[in-house]
């Protein structure tokens, strides 16, 4: 196995996703961008996919929708950058907060058959960065966030 | 306060403390960080205030600030669970199409 997802803050806009996979990156590219194969992962075990629709060009839309127990979630977007098998540049609005959209890069990089996979997620402000990361769950983190305002507030 | 608690091996050494106080010594041997990698993540957390640390005897013992630290581990913990769910599944997928394309000759780029 490649191992789990890490996840950091690398600033106070940014969220960055990384991980490696055991498959060259024209495959891992595929996988991402060929939509009945996005509807066999993105929602992992959260629900399932009920859309997808990737229009592979400069300007061209994006969109996903997940269906899980008791809610759906629908993400958007449009794609700004593309270099095949290496690097995707996109914009992502989830669509229960539509003035937070998001620029996404995506970066694959091979080295001896493995493809290392990173995600840069760069917001406008904090407020809708730490709104994005309570957008794909279920509830109680929203009650996590506003605990957390608590304490960052008590810390001054 | 965010990033303190988001780098990988403050995570790992909040989740130690978890268990209680520690010393600096058991946390060199569980993550296999060197002393003053780890002194330095220390100073990191106690300087937003999730981990304490007190003097007994000639031993300084540290602990996670449990209150303050809980909301954003969780909230990173979490987002990091959904991706490590995808990924997971888009290994799955990976596999699959490695096959298909071994079975194409070998012929995959």
């Amino acid at each position: 196995m490649a191992g789990s997802a890490t996840v950091t803050l690398p600033a106070d806009e940014q969220i960055l996703i990384t991980r490696e996979f055991d498959a060259p990156k024209e495959l891992v590219y595929k996988a991402w961008t060929t939509p009945e194969l996005v509807k066999r992962w993105w929602s992992g075990e959260r629900g399932e996919v009920t859309l997808a629709e990737i229009d592979l060009r400069v300007g061209g839309a994006w969109r996903y929708v997940m269906v899980g127990e008791g809610f759906e979630v629908g993400f958007h977007g449009e794609y700004q950058e593309l270099v095949p098998n290496e690097r995707i540049v996109s914009t992502e609005v989830f669509e229960g907060m539509p003035d937070a959209a998001s620029v996404n890069t995506l970066t694959l990089t091979e080295a001896d058959g493995r493809t290392l996979l990173t995600i840069l997620v760069q917001h406008s402000s904090k407020e809708h960065r730490d709104g994005h990361v309570n957008s794909g769950m279920e509830g109680g983190l929203q009650e996590s966030l506003n605990a957390l305002e608590r304490v960052v507030r008590s810390l001054g | 306060m965010f990033n303190a608690v988001a780098e990988p091996w403050r995570r790992q050494i909040l989740d130690l403390l978890r268990d209680g106080e520690r010393p600096v010594n058991d946390l060199v041997d569980l993550t296999g960080l060197t002393q003053p990698q780890v002194s330095k993540h220390l100073r990191v957390l106690r300087e937003v205030g999730v981990v304490d640390v007190r003097d007994v005897g000639r031993q300084r013992l540290y602990r996670i600030n449990g209150p303050a630290l809980k909301p954003i581990h969780d909230w990173v913990a979490d987002y990091e669970r959904m991706w490590s769910e995808r990924f997971d599944a888009l290994d799955v997928v990976l596999e699959d199409l490695k096959r298909e394309h071994e079975g194409d000759g070998g012929n995959g780029r």
